[in-house]
Order: C-alpha cells, then structure tokens, then sequence
C-alpha cells in the first residue's frame, strides 16, 4: 500500500488537475456552485498529496523518489528504449517546491472561490496551470519536463485576458492584454532557445533518449557544454525574471487576477530557476562554471533593480511585481554561487518567496477587489479600519525584508553566508539590495496602512473567511519554515551534495 | 509485369461511389431536391467509410505492385486511410454549407471523390507521369471545386487564378520532369535513381535544372514560397470546405508525392537539391509566418499560417531520412486533423452567422463554448503548444532536422512556430477576451458538433498518446527507404 501510494503520488497530482478541468467542462456555466465544489475538493486533495510528498520524502535515504515510469514513444523513429517516458520522481529539491505549488493552488482556489463571471473557464484554466507546474517539478525526462513547462505557459494568455485588470497610469493605459501578451510571448520566445537547446543535447548524447539521469551521465565536451548552457540559462531565466529579460513580470502580474498571479509569481517563476538547477547545471556543470559569472552580475543587478524599481512604484502590484524581480535575483545569485549552501538557499528562497509574494498579491487582491484603487498613497491609516488586510500586509511585508523568524531571513542567509564565501564584493551588494527592500516595504507599510486615517476608507470590508483560510495557510509556511528551518534544509541538502557542478 | 488489378479496388470503389452520387442526384425529381442534398452527402459519407475499411483490411502488410506504376504498400495505405478519413469529414462538414449556399451536390461531392483518387495515386505512384496525371485529376477537380459558387465573384476569381497558376506549374513540372528523363533516360523512380548512381559529386547541369523546375512545379502544389501567389485568393474565395480540404489534402498529396519521388529517385544526389529545399523551407517559414500577422479574414490568415506549415513540413524534405520521412508523415497526420477542427469549427459559426472576418468571432466563448474551445485547442495545436497534436509532431519533426545536421533549419522553425502563437492568440482574444455583440446561444448542430468532436479527440490522441500513430507512420515510411 504504501509503496503504491509512493508510486503514484506525483502523478495524482498532475492527473488530479487535469481530471478536474476534464470533469468540470461538462458542468453548465449556470451552476457556479458545483464548480466550486469541484475546485475546492481538488485544491485541497492536491494540497494534502503535495505535503505527502514533502512529508514522506526520505532526506536520510535521498534521491529520487516518488518514481513512476510509464513508456510513451520508444523504438520508433529515431528514439531507442526509454524514448520518451512520462517518468515522475521527487528528489530533495523538488520536495519542497511540490509543498509550495500544493499551498498555493489551494490558497489559489480558496480566493477564487468569490469569481462570479465564467469561474468555470477560470478553474479550468487555472487548474491546466497548476498541472503543468507540478509536472515540471516532477518530470525525470527532458521532453516531459518541457512539455508540462509549456503546458504551464499555455493557459496564461486567456487567465489574464479574460480575468484581469488593466492599470490606469493617467498619462497612458496598461491594459490587460498588453501584459497577457507580453508575458506569453516572452515566456514562449524564452521556451524558442530551450527547444533548440534540447535538440542539440539530444543529438550530441546521441542516446536517442530524453531520460534526463541518462543524459546527465554523458560527460558533454567542454566546448559544447559552454555554448548549450547560455542556451538554458537565457530561455529558463526569462520565466525567472532574470535581468534584462523580467520585463513581462511586473506588467503580466499586475494585469493578472489574483490567483494566477498568486500562482505565476509564486510558483511558476520557479519552474525558470529550478529549470536552470534541473537541466542546465545538471547536465552542463562545466558550462556552468563558465557562465556562472555572468550570472551573478545579471543576479545582481537584477535584485537592486527590482528592489529600487519597487521603491519608486505606488502601485501596490507593482510594487510587489518588482519586488519579485529583486528577490528572484536572490534565487539566480544564490545558484550562481554554484556551492552548498548557497545553492541550497536558492531552492529556500524559491520556497519563502513563492508563499510570501503569494500572500502579498492574495492581500492586495482582496484589497483591490472592494477598493477597485491599488494607488498606496491614496490609502492611509488603514490598519484601524482593516486589521487582517494589514496585518498580513505586514507579515508578507516583514518576511520580504528578511525579518528573522519568518521564511525570508533563512533563506536569504543561506544565500548571503554562500556568497560571502566566494565573492565578497557581491555579498555586500547583495545586501544593500536588502536594505534597500527594507526601505520600500516599510514606506508602503507606512503610507497605506499607518499614519492619518484616510475617511473614504471607513466602509471598506476586510478580507473574507475564504481570503483569511487562504492567508493563514500561507503564514502557516512562512512561520513553518521561518522558525523550523530544518525540515527544507535537510531535503535540500540531500540533493545538493554530489549534485554536478555543485561543490561542496 | 504484375497487373493484379485487385490492387486497385479502393480506387474502383471510389470511382463508382462517385458516378453513383452524381447519377442519385440526377434521378431524383426537382421537385425533392431539398432532401437530396442531404441524401447525397449521406451517400457520399458512407461510401468514403466503405472506403477506409476497404483500404486497410485486404492491403495490411502488403508490399505489392502494379506493373512498376503503383505501389500498394503501407505507405500507400497510410495515404489511402487519410485522404478518405479527409474526404469524409469534407462532406460532413459540408451539408450544410451545401444547403444554405451551393447548388449541384452530386457533382460536387462526386468531384470530391474523384480528387481523393487523383490524391491517392500520387502517393502511389511509382512513375513521374502516373504520379504526374494523379496530380492532374486532384487539381482539376479542386479547380472546380474553388470556383463552386458561381453567383460568389470571389469564388470565380479563385477559381481561375488556381487554373491559371495551376495550369503554368503544371507546364514547368512537365519541362522538369522531360529533362529528368532526357539525363537518365527513365520516367520510373528506380530507374531514375539507377540514371543518376554514377553522378555522385557531378550531376549534370541538365538534371540540375531539372530537379529545380521540378521542384519549382512541386512547390507551387503545397503552396511553398515564392510559389505560393495563389493561396490567399484561393483560401479566400473558394466555398470554405473546400478550402479546408484543399489545406489538407492538397499539401498532404504534394507531400506524399515529394516523399515518394525523393526518396525513391533524387537519395543519390541529395547534397545537390537538398539546399533548394533548405532555401524553399526558410523562406515559407519566414514569409508565411510575417504576413499572416497582418491579416483580417481567417480564411486569409489560415492561408498565411498554412504557408508557414508548408515551411515546416519542408524541413523533413530537406533532412530527407527513413526518421524524417516518418516523423513528416506524423505531422502531416496531425497538421491535417488540427486544420480540419478548425475548419469545420468556422464552417460551423458560418453556417449560422456568414462571418468571415477575425472580429467577428468577438464573444464566440459566450455563444458557442464548444466551438470556442475546440477552436482554441486547434489553434494551440498549430501554435505548437502541448498537450495537442502539434507540439510532440513538430517536436519530432524539428528532431530530426537536428539530427541530420539542419539546426539553423529547425531554429528557424521553431522561431516562426513562436511568432504563430502571436497571431492564433489574435483569434483566441476574439473569442474568449472580446465582447460580442450578443450574448444569444448558437444552435447545436448534431453533425457538426459530432464531427468536431471527433477530430478534437485525433487531435489530442496525437498529443498525448502518439504511439499507435507514431508507429504506423514510421511503419509507412520505412517502405520507402528498402
């Protein structure tokens, strides 16, 4: 029984997704009520089979586990045995970021449950994109990898068209379709280099098959290895809101509605940094080494940038939309340490931001939804009139600046202790970028929720029992991982050591 | 010499089904016609059913053939299943069409019967000119077909641009094909290939020129650039099933006799035409996917984004290999199921509403759901995204051309494929993101709704469970290469 379970856990979670977009389609558009029935029970059975997953990973035994192998192509064409197989497993890394994905498709669903326009085509689409994300953080063959990658990018477009919100700058107008587009077309023009670059790692394997292990037991010539990386590097780092490619971020989760930028920001902006983990440096260490340089620059500039980027916004979303380039930027600098533990508190601040800016955008959701504004200084005083909306602006707030005891602190040590290590000018860099966030969370702490009570605001309603589950669910992983760090470190470590390329 | 001539029974079935649609229609009184136009295409639908299980039972695993002409081998049968799975959701999704807007439907579906003969022998085909006069009776019935409603100006006016073009390619394949002749001193493709086995490194300038007017003929007939003028026109002003069926059938014939010949005759000097090919596939991938940015009218911009495919489907020639050329039979078979989802999809709403334009289909998500969805999942599959036909069948076609050393090939097709998706979000936006301007429900059209059903289920089959098909097409495509 158990070993059943262990089996098909990962692929529950994606065939649960997907099943229940199957299994609402039929449900007609004038019972709301049974979609959401559907979405909840959904949510949370992936909710609990992800904390399994996370729960049950053996840190002690490491590796993959999880695995599940089912052939798909093989012996036909050009491809050999194992062609293409839909092979699932979970190693340390993963663990986490399966818990993450599992918390925010839940919390996801739970604030989505208040859609009243077309929620069926939204849980559909929404739940196409949650499917994809936990194929990602499964998929043991490069195809598949691919293939749910895409799968996540596809039902972009139509969420943020259909669903969102378009931002009034006064002087000119953002409107949603300009960042649905925006976004899938640098996401796909991304996916261009990494298609590419798949192709030439097959060709040059020559194994005729995608099995990543297989392939990541070829030892690549040097040559190849650095020109196949940037490759990875650029197409995996465009959906991880890598400088100068983060451009679709701001715009495409200030356009989206709550939940999808809960989940884009939250989640999916991992899928580029652990795709960079996953397949760049796993099976091009040496082209890593190279490259790793590059970037930490890029790593850099992109946490200052988006931290002073956040300091001049007064949109709230964009606040936050820019606040997730720079702590994206933590993620690629702490990859680009290319050790222990740096790497390690990559795949942390993977974890902490995804719930943390998860909660910033379900806050500002519920905010924005009854106050139909997002401008922080036309606000004011709000904690008198709006104490669970601001007290979880707070703690998303605090946790961004690395307040020890919540998620953000740990993680962001791991990363400056492993940049320390190597380059010190950066760690100092690195730091200021953190300070800097202290800055700009603090200001709009303090323009939108403390001083002068803004009157207009009095009848304001604060967050719904639904938003509050879904809050509190996020909290609950931030102190989790803020106060009991051991948990992630220990999955993490697991995999990082021996990790190629990774030293130690 | 083999004459077996129970090689050919599909085909003799095919024939008389069609003298049998037209001579019911003729039979019946003016006075019922009405109900005719149903019972023809009734009639047509169940002889092309008859058809497909007539083409795979007796021929599964043959390898035979028919005085050195035809082949009747697997890859013949792959084609024969095709083109009659195409021909039959033609007429399906043409009934209606047919009663609202057209006359004559024995001659028309005949017509369409026969072009699926002309279609099939060029797959079969084992000799320039058989393959030659199949190409002949496939384009003369389309011809007709494009121009069908006569009281429609547009229509006459893509009729006689596709003659006309039609008709001057056909002269330059005829001049390429004499001049292959003249060099090698055989129509047949064996003997083709056994002419040229001493000119390895050093054809003649002669077989040279041949091979391009060849090609430049070939090229005009899948609408490849800068062969391609007529396509728009044509997309535009034929009926719209046969526009769906010329986007399928027409391209897959082409295809299936570019195949066939190359394989079969030009292997030995591959390195002197592959480049022209690379060229023909770089510039349709380029041109086709530009231009359709700026189109207003779906049947224009399909005709555009079809250029683009035929750039795609172009790479597999120029990597021609036994992988490539089953990988390309793959795509062929989603590129057709996906075009005919589509197609039937806006023969559906243009059945009921006579729109045209992309702007029209504001609101279509409210109105129609189904066809909304099955809609997008074509276009996604076009757009290569997956979970749908086209991701995993350009996946494994792009594959290939890497592995025959055609990177910057599939780099570019993967480049154009990415700036498809820009404008098949273009029509995904009118539907889902636009607001029509009414909300009222469309009528359920059992046929159409079924047919689409069904394709949409290919569509996906292809994208999620490619083996049976993958195999069947790899199958075909290794008889080519013994």
């Amino acid at each position: 029984m158990e070993d059943f379970l262990k089996e098909y856990a990962v692929v529950a979670t994606v065939f649960i997704m997907l099943g229940a977009a199957l299994l609402m389609m039929p449900i007609p558009q004038r019972r709301p009520d049974l979609i959401r029935v559907v979405a909840v029970v959904a949510g949370f059975a992936v909710f609990v089979i992800s904390a399994g997953i996370f729960a049950f990973y053996d840190w002690e035994e490491g590796g993959l586990q999880f695995q599940m192998r089912w052939e798909w192509l093989e012996n036909v064409g050009f491809f050999e045995e194992n062609g293409i197989s839909l092979y699932f497993g979970v190693d340390g890394i993963a663990a986490p970021l399966f818990l993450l994905n599992g918390i925010v498709t839940f919390a996801g669903c739970l604030v989505s449950l208040k859609i009243k326009n077309r929620n069926k085509d939204f849980f559909i689409l929404l739940f196409v994109l949650s499917s994809g994300v936990f194929g990602v953080f499964g998929a043991q063959d490069l195809f598949f990898f691919f293939f749910w990658y895409e799968v996540a990018v596809l039902p972009m477009y139509m969420l943020i068209g259909i669903y969102g919100s378009s931002t009034d700058f006064g002087t000119f107008l953002r409107t949603k379709e300009y960042g649905a587009m925006k976004l899938t077309m640098m996401l796909v023009g991304g996916s261009v280099l990494i298609f590419v670059g798949i192709f030439t790692v097959f060709v040059e394997a020559g194994l005729g098959t995608f099995d990543l292990q297989a392939l990541g037991s070829v030892s690549y010539d040097v040559n190849f290895q650095k020109a196949v990386f940037p490759l990875f590097l650029i197409g995996f780092g465009t959906l991880a809101g890598m400088w100068p490619l983060h451009t679709w971020s701001p715009d495409g989760h200030v356009a989206a509605p709550t939940a999808v930028s809960m989940l884009h920001a939250g989640v999916l902006m991992k899928l580029g940094a652990f795709g960079i983990l996953r397949v760049g440096i796993f099976l091009f260490p040496e082209g890593a080494a190279f490259w790793m340089p590059a970037l930490l620059v890029v790593g850099i500039i992109g946490a200052l940038y988006g931290a002073v980027s956040a300091f001049g916004q007064r949109d709230l979303k964009y606040m936050i939309g820019y606040s997730s380039v720079s702590h994206m930027g933590y993620v690629l600098i702490g990859l680009a340490t290319l050790n222990e533990i740096g790497v390690n508190g990559a795949v942390l601040q993977m974890f902490s931001h995804g719930v943390m800016t998860a909660l910033f955008f379900l806050v500002v959701g519920a905010l924005y939804d009854e106050a139909h504004i997002r401008d922080m200084t036309r606000f004011g005083g709000l904690a008198k009139s709006l104490p669970l909306i601001a007290g979880f602006m707070a703690i998303a707030g605090l946790t961004s600046l690395g307040l020890p005891g919540f998620s953000g602190f740990v993680a962001e040590f791991h990363i400056f202790v492993g940049l320390f290590q190597d380059y010190e000018w950066a760690g100092v860099l690195a730091v200021l970028a953190a300070t800097i966030t202290a800055a700009y969370v603090l200001r709009m702490l303090a323009m939108a929720f403390l001083g002068p009570f803004n009157e207009r605001w009095t009848r304001l309603p604060d967050m719904s029992v639904n938003e509050v589950m879904g809050a509190s669910l996020l909290f609950a992983a931030i102190l989790f991982m803020g106060l009991w760090p051991d948990p992630f470190v220990d999955r993490i470590a697991s995999t990082i050591v021996g990790f190629p390329g990774i030293e130690s | 010499m083999n004459l077996d001539y129970s090689l050919l029974i599909p085909e003799y079935w095919l024939a008389a089904l069609a003298a049998l649609v037209v001579a019911a229609d003729l039979t019946v009184p003016a006075t019922h016609r009405l109900r005719i136009r149903y019972m023809s295409g009734w009639l047509a639908a169940a002889g092309m059913v008859v058809a497909i299980v007539v083409s795979i039972v007796p021929y599964l695993d043959t390898d035979k053939d028919f005085g050195g002409l035809i082949s009747v081998d697997d890859y013949t049968t792959f084609f024969r299943v095709f083109f009659c799975g195409v021909t039959l959701f033609t007429i399906l999704a043409s009934m209606r069409y047919m009663e609202q807007r057209l006359s004559n439907p024995g001659e028309y579906y005949g017509l369409l019967i026969i072009s699926t003969i002309g279609a099939i022998y060029m797959a079969a085909a084992r000799e320039l000119l058989t393959a030659y006069i199949s190409l002949e009776l496939l384009s003369f019935s389309l011809y007709i077909l494009a121009g069908w409603s006569r009281t429609d100006l547009r229509s006459s006016e893509a009729g006689l641009k596709y003659f006309l073009l039609g008709a001057f390619s056909s002269a330059i394949l005829l001049y390429g094909i004499s001049m292959i002749y003249g060099v090698t001193g055989s129509t047949t493709y064996a003997g083709v290939a056994s002419g040229l086995s001493g000119d390895v490194g050093d054809i003649e300038t002669g077989m040279l020129m041949g091979m391009a007017l060849l090609i430049a003929g070939l090229g005009f007939k899948v609408a490849a650039v800068p062969f391609h003028a007529w396509t728009p026109d044509a997309y535009e002003g034929a009926p719209l099933p046969i526009t769906a069926y010329i986007s399928a059938t027409s391209k897959a014939a082409g295809f299936a006799w570019f195949l066939r010949l190359f394989s079969g005759a030009f292997m030995p000097i591959i390195d002197d035409w592959r480049w022209m090919i690379a060229a023909l596939a770089a510039a349709s991938i380029v041109l086709g996917n530009l231009v359709a940015l700026r189109q207003t009218n779906i049947k224009r911009l399909l005709a555009y984004s079809s250029i683009g495919q035929v750039g795609y489907m172009l790479i597999a020639i120029a990597a021609l290999s036994p992988d490539s050329a089953g990988a390309l039979l793959l795509h062929l078979a989603g590129y057709a199921v996906t075009n005919l989802v589509l197609f039937t999809c806006a023969i559906a709403y243009h059945d009921e509403t006579g729109v045209e334009e992309i702007s029209g289909y504001a609101g279509l998500a409210q109105r129609a759901p189904f066809l909304a969805l099955m809609m997008s999942v074509a276009l996604f599959s076009l757009g290569g995204m997956p979970l749908f036909a086209g991701f995993l069948t350009k996946f494994i076609l792009f594959q290939v051309a890497v592995e025959e050393d055609l990177l910057w090939l599939a780099a570019l097709g993967v480049t154009g494929s990415f700036v498809s998706l820009y404008y098949y979000l273009m029509v995904i936006r009118q539907m889902y993101i636009e607001q029509g301007p009414t909300l009222v429900r469309l009528p359920f059209q059992p046929v159409m709704y079924g047919a689409i059903f069904l394709l949409g289920l290919g569509v996906m089959l292809i994208g999620l469970y490619p083996a049976p098909v993958y195999e069947m097409a790899d199958d075909a495509a290794q008889v080519l290469f013994v």
